[in-house]
């Protein structure tokens, strides 16, 4: 019998303290500022980026507004530009792609873009830790997001968990994907490990999720269970809670 | 007969030398002298190689005639010059001359290939009469080195007809009855294409009185074309203003500016910003009295000291909103050398297209409030430049790297094939493809480990190979093919290479492993 399906107990006890877990289908309505914290050379960043825009957008019907996807140059020599034979079907034709030499641009376009009401949301890409992105500077994205109604999601490329004010803040990377039907040696739909280590709203979490053609989660690995095996890893986790209160 | 057709007045300008005049105007030579004291002809290429289009004084003294063929003019006067002929120059020379001669009348209209009508009812008392008319325009048509034939008709046909065929400065008052002052003209001077011409010349009909003799029925039965250039009975009715004949009116248009001159040269930037908010406001009022929003504006600084500067502005859609002008060209202004002042600010709407009224959607604002995606975009574009923003497009190509093309945003997306959904391509491509070092190669051909980066990686899961030949109507023909693999390493990191060769392709040594894309 699967008994992946049911709660485990910490998951139990984490109910119990009435603040929800998140999970994909959810979109996170409140949450417009989101940031991915990934490698450089993978684009799990992006895609989960992709994948949680998808699901926002998913919500709203018969949504025909472009989608604004922002890179600073250093994050396109890292990690590429997107390509369109590669997009979800229903968004090839709604791209509209801004390179920006310095990641002031890459703020300003964001901004810009969520001020803008024919835009979907917004996707940027910034790569390292540059002084212009700075605490205030996330602020500013946050509050210009909740104003407009719009929805960012900020991808950082090979960056420190900086200080910020990003209402989710996720950390991935790319996990085994299951073999697809056919071809049992190839390279099956997208899978990520993906770590919401901060948010307003929801309780931390850790997830195995699936991107065939919606956002699934294959399992789910409680914080605690995790932070028991690793020691190492929940000194990590203090560190991300003290934050999480500043 | 309608009152209202026979009361105009119509001038006909006839340029019969147009093309030689100019020619003269260009080499800068008076009549008969200098260049123009030799036999000069102007040719045109055609199926049956180059043929005479006009001549001037000297040449057709010496024989040489339209229409004819060079090398016949030749045989005539070996020493004529020919000079190629420039039909479209003669036209946009025409279509400005139409301009100039609104001087004598609000409205002038193009008879191509040489002809202009003036629409000069109610002007002759300017000029002391209808004689006096004539007589100016063939003044200064003559000031500018250009032959000309002038006649005045109640309608458009008859000061066609008579400028062309009949006397000198010919006028047809209103009271005079038109059709017996054309009668002597010949059939001609109907402006009938040379077919009809020759039908009419056949029967013996040689002149206008020829035709209003013979009656209508019969000339109705003969000629049935709708057209009026094939049909005499039309034209006759045209000419005697029994039917209307539309003209199409040539039309300056001047693009619409504002300008401020200054009493005192200004060197500072808040006061250029209070000009450019005003001049914008301007500019916008005027744009709006003529339905048009603005999709290129150009606003030059002229210096005290003599120099100018230019700054222009492009809009990803019409506009004409002023906060929105003002505060793109508050970023174009901050290079701009001041000097000893700016005394003159011009702003001019240099590309416009017609952009509706709206009534205001009070609503909106406050419903969704933020900026428009024309908007939005063009504060993108005057940051961060026009190739910064941009939509990817496909290009139909086999190879990755040109089957997608980056195009402006708000232009529309030409029609194209679909990709192809069996291709699984990458979210991500590198924009050079990185070479990566092949440790171990699988003998199928795919590698077990590679190194990119830096970083050590094991495949796990592998796809293809794909084969993507190289265009050999575009590229040389030692390029060679590449293999593509989609590959999944132990840590489930996804990627796209390729292996550029075979082994054994004879275009090279062994072939090298790249990595061009990124898969989510």
């Amino acid at each position: 019998m699967d008994m992946s399906a049911f709660l485990t107990g910490g998951e139990l006890s984490l109910s119990h303290s009435r603040v929800p877990r998140w999970r994909p289908g959810l979109g996170g309505e409140s949450a417009r500022h989101s940031e991915v914290f990934a490698a450089g050379n993978e684009a799990s960043g992006a895609a989960l980026a992709l994948a949680l825009a998808l699901e926002r957008l998913c919500e709203e019907e018969h949504e025909k507004r472009s989608l604004l996807w922002v890179q600073d140059e250093a994050s396109v020599r890292l990690n590429g530009r997107p390509y369109r034979p590669g997009l979800p079907v229903t968004l090839r034709r709604r791209l509209i792609h801004v390179t920006a030499s310095k990641p002031e641009d890459v703020l300003f376009a964001i901004e810009e873009g969520l001020r803008c009401r024919d835009l979907a949301c917004v996707i940027g890409e910034i790569a390292g830790n540059p002084k212009a992105c700075d605490f205030t500077a996330s602020r500013r994205l946050t509050l210009a997001a909740e104003k407009h109604d719009a929805s960012l999601f900020l991808v950082r490329h090979d960056a420190a968990r900086d200080l910020s004010s990003a209402r989710m803040r996720w950390q991935v990377r790319a996990a085994p994907s299951l073999p697809p039907l056919w071809n049992v040696e190839a390279p099956g739909s997208p899978a990520w490990r993906a770590e919401l280590f901060r948010a307003r709203g929801y309780a931390p979490g850790e997830w195995i999720l699936d991107h065939g053609t919606k956002l699934s989660e294959r399992r789910s690995i409680l914080r605690q269970a995790q932070d028991e095996r690793n020691s190492g890893r929940a000194e990590a986790g203090a560190e991300h809670s003290d934050t999480r209160s500043a | 007969m309608p009152q209202t057709i026979l009361s105009r007045r119509i001038m006909a300008i006839w340029l019969p030398r147009l093309a030689v005049d100019r020619w003269r105007r260009i080499e800068g030579c008076a009549p008969n002298e200098g260049a123009d004291a030799e036999p000069v002809a102007l040719v045109a290429e055609t199926a049956h190689g180059l043929r005479i289009t006009a001549a001037n004084d000297a040449g057709l003294a010496a024989g040489a005639r339209p229409g004819m063929p060079l090398t016949d003019a030749r045989t005539l006067c070996s020493s004529l010059k020919a000079v190629p002929s420039d039909p479209d120059g003669d036209r946009a020379f025409l279509e400005r001359l139409a301009g100039w001669a609104q001087r004598w009348g609000p409205w002038t209209a193009i008879d191509a290939p040489d002809s202009l009508l003036v629409d000069a009812s109610a002007v002759a008392h300017l000029f002391d009469g209808e004689a006096g008319l004539l007589a100016d325009a063939q003044d200064h048509l003559a000031a500018q080195g250009l032959v000309a034939r002038t006649a005045i008709a109640p309608t458009a046909g008859a000061a066609w007809a008579l400028a062309h065929y009949g006397p000198e400065r010919a006028i047809v008052a209103p009271e005079d009855d038109v059709e017996r002052r054309l009668a002597p003209l010949p059939v001609a001077a109907l402006r009938l294409d040379i077919e009809a011409v020759l039908v009419l010349r056949r029967l013996g009909l040689k002149r206008i009185g020829d035709l209003t003799k013979i009656g209508r029925d019969a000339l109705k039965r003969r000629f049935r074309s709708r057209s009026p250039s094939a049909n005499p009975l039309l034209r006759i009715d045209q000419l005697l203003g029994r039917v209307a004949e539309p003209l199409l009116p040539v039309v300056t248009v001047v693009p619409a500016s504002a300008q401020r001159r200054l009493m005192e040269p200004i060197r500072h930037r808040e006061l250029l910003d209070r000009i450019v908010a005003d001049l914008a406001a301007d500019i916008a009022r005027e744009l709006e009295s003529r339905g048009e929003g603005v999709r290129r504006l150009e606003l030059g600084l002229w210096r005290v000291d003599g120099e100018v500067a230019i700054r222009s502005l492009e809009f990803a859609a019409a506009t004409r909103e002023p906060t929105h002008i003002e505060r793109l060209f508050a970023t174009r202004l901050d290079d701009v050398e001041a000097g000893f002042g700016i005394e003159l600010v011009r702003m001019r709407a240099v590309w416009t297209e017609p952009l509706a009224v709206l009534q205001a959607d009070l609503d909106q604002g406050v419903r969704t409030p933020g900026t428009s995606l024309a908007t939005c975009i063009d504060r993108l574009t005057v940051r961060l430049g026009a190739r910064a923003v941009r939509r990817p497009v496909p290009y139909a190509s086999h190879l990755p790297e040109r089957a997608q093309r980056w195009q402006p945003p708000l232009v529309a997306e030409e029609a194209s094939q679909e990709e192809p959904r069996f291709h699984a391509r990458p979210l991500k491509l590198l924009d050079k493809p990185e070479k990566i070092a092949v440790l171990y190669a699988t003998p199928d051909g795919y590698p077990k480990q590679f190194r990119w980066r830096g970083n050590l990686h094991e495949v796990a899961r592998v796809e293809g190979p794909e084969r993507i030949s190289p265009e050999w109507w575009r590229e040389k023909g030692h390029t060679r093919l590449r293999d593509y693999y989609r590959i999944e390493d132990c840590e489930g990191r996804r990627y796209w290479i390729y292996r550029l060769g075979l082994v054994d392709d004879g275009r090279g040594g062994l072939p090298d492993w790249f990595l061009q894309g990124l898969c989510g």
